[in-house]
């Protein structure tokens, strides 16, 4: 019943000479979230960006293994990496919408791709504000600067943003971590509903929060993957000592 | 606590006075150098002044083709100097990498901004001039046409001369660019070009402007480079010539022709006229002429800046 969205087979990242992830095999079910939690520097950002090819921007970064999204290996010499990443959008920890208008930022996106039609980009910003649950609070700014919206306006914007692309898998690096209690709400209630039709993987520091939204987690640990299991499961009976240490708050 | 006295910071009061006097010193430099050009110079300044050309040996007369001469060869400057400005800084900040060979680059780009313009000069009297210049007239058969000191090469000129600041100021405008902003746009699936035309270039514009535009000032100065370049002593025909298409004749620039140059004038004034003391008045005006020219681009950069400045602080 549960389909796996994406495999990733045996996935050794380097920096340079550092070894940032060592031999990572894990599987990513459709239409859930999963989450991927950790102390810092444990490399799950890393990890995260390996989906799209976003390390692909860094010099001396080198990658060894498999990543297969829909059975299609990404990192295929002939694949189109710009395709994938209209495929595999990103939300990122800092909400960085251009200083545009809320209307520019949404359809940023779409123009690129070759949508020039008035009609349909209305369209698209209405469907993907409301998406991301925020059209009642933009409807009448939309010409204003987006940067004139609170910081969690912001981010649900960024998201509103990344969904106007139409992407299958959406992933967010610690999307609410810059962010008050209520706004973090907000983009968990969201994440909630998203995951009803896009595969949502999450980077997070906060430990509750994985526990909130997700329905797998995985314990990355000095650039390993130490444990990964339904979040139920790794939360009140993790089989590994370290992943009990590290969610009871014994260390990182 | 026992409430100790303050002791006195007597080395602390003695820096302050001596940075002080030398900022006040330097002031008292300033306002007494524009003040007395300003004083001398501003009855001199009337329209006929502006337009006119020199009259009676230079004792007379207006600047006008000076002023001309100067406007035509730095516009001709910024049409070179721009395109191949920012592109090259395009190239190096945003394609080429890190690598030794683009860090020797980016090196010699600086230190081309310290070396002395009379250097530039003889590069473009040898290089555009004796190489170019001749080659181009041996290959098209024109004769003496552009193996000579003309406008079109001292704007070359003066477009090498300015490049570096072009290119660097470019360069900080494109590295002030977060770049969460590119991120953004590589992970909404733009290409390269995309994220440099719909999101780095719009926000290194005013960046790039100003970088433009103190270069046109520093170029509008210049002396030395066009001293041999086709600066002429005295020359009351402006260089314009008649592009003609079919019926219709439009007056353009004639990059071919010698012309007089503001900087350049006013040395020539001052160093090679037969009677200084009617010249001086001239002097003065021209002076502040090309002082004026060059603060109002100046106050145009810093405008730009400010409010380049103002958008970014937003972030």
């Amino acid at each position: 019943m549960k389909e796996i969205k994406i495999v990733i087979k045996n996935l050794n990242l380097y920096y340079g000479d550092k070894q940032a992830l060592k031999d990572i095999t894990l599987d990513i079910l459709d239409k859930r979230v999963t989450a991927f939690i950790g102390p810092s520097g444990c490399g799950k950002s890393t990890f995260l960006r390996v989906l799209n090819r976003m390390n692909d921007l860094i010099d001396h970064v080198k990658i060894e293994g498999e990543v297969y999204i829909d059975g299609v290996n990404i990192y295929d010499k002939s694949l189109d990496v710009v395709n994938l990443r209209k495929n595999v959008g990103m939300v990122f920890q800092r909400s960085n919408l251009f200083p545009k208008s809320v209307y520019e930022n949404i359809v940023y996106g779409p123009k690129i791709n070759g949508i020039r039609d008035k009609k349909i980009l209305d369209e698209i910003v209405e469907k993907t504000l409301n998406q991301a649950a925020i059209w009642d609070e933009v409807k009448d700014r939309m010409n204003e600067n987006a940067l004139s919206l609170s910081g969690g306006q912001q981010q649900r914007l960024c998201i509103a943003r990344a969904l106007a692309v139409e992407p299958d898998i959406i992933l967010m690096d610690e999307p609410a971590s810059a962010l008050d209690p209520i706004s973090t709400a907000k983009i968990e209630e969201l994440i909630h509903t998203l995951k009803q039709q896009y595969t949502i993987v999450i980077v997070t520091h906060n430990m509750q929060q994985a526990a909130r939204v997700s329905d797998q987690t995985a314990f990355f640990y000095l650039g390993e993957l130490i444990e990964f299991d339904r979040t139920t499961t790794i939360f009140t009976n993790p089989s590994k000592k370290q992943t009990e240490d590290y969610i009871t708050g014994r260390f990182g | 606590m026992e409430v100790k006295k303050r002791k006195k910071d007597i080395s602390g009061v003695l820096s302050l006075t001596i940075v002080r006097l030398m900022f006040f010193f330097l002031v008292f430099i300033l306002i007494l150098l524009l003040g007395k050009i300003f004083i001398e110079g501003i009855g001199v300044i009337s329209p006929e002044f502006l337009l006119d050309e020199p009259r009676d040996n230079m004792t007379g007369g207006g600047i006008g083709p000076a002023i001309f001469g100067t406007v035509a060869v730095t516009l001709l400057m910024i049409i070179f100097t721009v395109p191949l400005g920012v592109f090259s800084a395009i190239y190096l900040n945003e394609y080429a990498k890190d690598t030794f060979f683009t860090r020797v680059i980016r090196t010699s780009i600086n230190n081309l901004a310290g070396v002395p313009s009379i250097v530039f000069g003889l590069f473009g009297l040898g290089f555009f001039i004796l190489f170019i210049g001749k080659g181009l007239d041996k290959v098209l058969q024109t004769g003496l046409l552009f193996g000579q000191p003309a406008l079109l090469w001292a704007s070359a000129t003066l477009a090498v001369l300015v490049l570096p600041i072009v290119i660097v100021s470019t360069l900080e405008a494109l590295n002030s660019v977060p770049k969460s902003h590119r991120d953004a746009s590589y992970g909404l699936g733009a290409t390269k070009w995309q994220t440099i035309r719909n999101v780095v270039l719009p926000q290194a514009r005013p960046g790039i402007l100003t970088g433009t535009i103190l270069a046109v000032s520093r170029g509008a100065g210049e002396t030395a480079p066009i001293l041999f370049l086709g600066a002429a002593f005295f020359l009351p025909n402006l260089p314009i010539a008649d592009l003609c298409i079919g019926g219709y004749c439009i007056p353009m620039i004639n990059p071919t022709e010698q012309f007089m140059y503001l900087a350049y004038h006013i040395f020539i004034m001052a160093t090679q006229s037969s009677n200084p003391t009617k010249t001086l008045p001239l002097q003065y005006g021209s002076t502040l002429v090309l002082i004026a020219l060059t603060f109002l681009l100046n106050i145009t950069a810093i405008i730009f800046r400010y409010r380049f400045r103002k958008i970014l602080g937003r972030l």
